[in-house]
């Protein structure tokens, strides 16, 4: 389950190759994984509102910004009540791998090519964790509050990539 | 003088009383990133109260800028129904949440 998240959020931020393998992942580690994601596209959030001049671009990107600030601090809140400690694991060290990866590969654009690299990975990243969502971690899921909250985040980040593809469509 | 100052008296008490008598209150929840259902009849000088149970902040922004509501987390605002007519709305924050209001006449 997890290599097939791993798989294809490596392919979605335009990476191929390493991939692991691993069984179906525990809450404290599919805690970790969406706790990742979601600091993930706040770092994003954070690089295109320092580097865009284009006001669609950096609301967008604020608004992600407060979105998953938002998320966060409720996966935080709840682990907290749960007494649950996050574990980290492959999925979460291969996403942080390939954000970093992709927030260096848009640090070398500038104007209008990085609107469109930012934009077109929203979509994609978004796209991506919908899918590990829906098809894996909420499945997963054991305890009650985590999979509502995961739901929850599912709902929103669908929003989030309907807005990406959105503001992306201005691009093409 | 004092005639007067009865009659101004009693006129707005009457105004007052025929507006409460028919204005109506109403709730429109939004969860999940979504506007739940919008009453089907509203009037002029109706109420709204936009309920916001998510844990984001959210918007009721009509499109024709009549109004726009600031709903932060887990908060609620209350406005008077404005006009009549048909009055689309969604969330500026999140553009895929929308609505509309059909207020008719009295």
């Amino acid at each position: 389950m997890i290599r097939t998240i791993v798989i294809a959020a490596l392919l979605a931020m335009g990476l191929s190759g390493a991939a692991i393998a691993a069984d179906a992942p525990t809450d404290p580690q599919i805690a970790h994984i969406a706790y990742t994601a979601g600091q993930i596209d706040i770092a994003a959030a954070e690089q295109a509102i320092q580097k865009s001049k284009n006001a669609d671009i950096v609301a967008f990107a604020k608004q992600m910004e407060e979105d998953h600030k938002a998320v966060n601090d409720q996966a935080l809140a709840l682990v907290k009540k749960l007494n649950v400690t996050p574990e980290d694991n492959p999925t979460s060290q291969a996403l942080n791998k390939a954000a970093a990866d992709k927030l260096a590969e848009l640090a070398k654009l500038d104007g209008a090519a990085f609107d469109k690299a930012y934009i077109d990975n929203e979509v994609a990243f978004h796209k991506t964790v919908n899918e590990a969502l829906s098809t894996t971690l909420i499945p997963a899921a054991q305890n009650a509050d985590l999979k509502a909250l995961l739901q929850q985040g599912l709902t929103l980040f669908t929003e989030h990539q309907k807005h990406a593809e959105m503001v992306a469509a201005a691009f093409k | 003088m004092r005639i007067l100052r009865v009659a101004v008296l009693a006129a707005a008490l009457v105004a007052a009383g025929s507006i409460g008598a028919t204005a109506a209150q109403y709730t429109i929840v939004l969860q999940q990133m979504k506007f739940g259902p919008v009453p089907a009849t509203l009037h002029p000088g109706d109420t709204i109260v936009w309920q916001n149970d998510d844990i984001l902040r959210h918007s009721a922004t009509a499109r024709d800028k009549s109004f726009d509501i600031d709903l932060p987390a887990k908060s609620s605002a209350t406005m008077t129904v404005g006009a009549a007519g048909t009055v689309a709305f969604y969330c500026k924050f999140h553009p895929g949440m929308t609505g509309t209001l059909v207020i008719t006449p009295p």
